[in-house]
């Protein structure tokens, strides 16, 4: 995911009263390429995985995508 | 040593068991995923380098060991994963399970690895001979 964004962690910026949607939403405006993780990527807000992306989003939150599991 | 924890260091077995044993427990077992020298389609692997969300992995352990609490009482179980870059023959994680009696040991130790690959918020880079890196999941 970084390699094919070209970034890690970064700073969004959405309006008051955004959602998740709407957090990826401006990510997609900012790298189309995200649209070829969507369909594996889950998305957790402050270390929970969201169940619904109509979840809003606050100042300061951490927005992590996280694409399928590696471990062990 | 806690009973779960990411680690950048090498992965002491012996130091989880005695975190995980107690005199109550007659059985212990221990999973170790340990790296090998091919990857699943046969290519020569010269290491691994992991990553994990640290936060969401603890907590994610931590779920794991409480669902193991209910479906075999009884039974403490430890989980610990090395992230970084690994070589071949090293430690990627340990489980170790203990108990009074050998079948939950067992069982609950083979439940928390799969588990942990299913699950747990780690990430695996494996590189290849010719210097080149490919991100796998489970």
């Amino acid at each position: 995911m970084r390699e094919l964004l070209g970034e890690g962690e970064f700073e969004l910026v959405v309006p008051d009263g955004a959602t998740l949607v709407d957090c990826w939403e401006a990510l997609r405006a900012r790298n189309r390429k995200i649209d070829a993780l969507a369909s594996a990527t889950r998305i957790a807000r402050n270390g929970r995985v969201a169940a619904l992306l109509d979840e809003r989003v606050a100042e300061g939150d951490e927005i992590a995508l996280l694409p399928p599991v590696g471990g062990g | 040593m806690s009973l779960f924890a990411i680690v950048r260091d090498a992965i002491d077995p012996r130091t989880l068991e005695a975190a995980v044993w107690s005199e109550a427990c007659g059985a212990v077992t221990m999973f170790l995923g340990v790296v090998r020298e091919r990857a699943s389609d046969g290519r020569p692997v010269t290491g691994l380098v992991y990553e994990a969300h640290e936060a969401m992995a603890l907590t994610e352990f931590a779920e794991i060991a409480h669902e193991i609490g209910q479906k075999y009482p009884g039974v403490r179980v430890g989980i610990v994963h090395r992230i970084g870059e690994l070589r071949v023959g090293e430690i990627a994680v340990a489980v170790c399970a203990a108990s009074p009696h050998r079948p939950a040991a067992f069982d609950a130790c083979r439940y928390a690895i799969d588990e942990v690959k299913a699950r747990a918020s780690i990430w695996k880079n494996e590189r290849y001979a010719d210097g080149t890196g490919e991100w796998v999941s489970n």
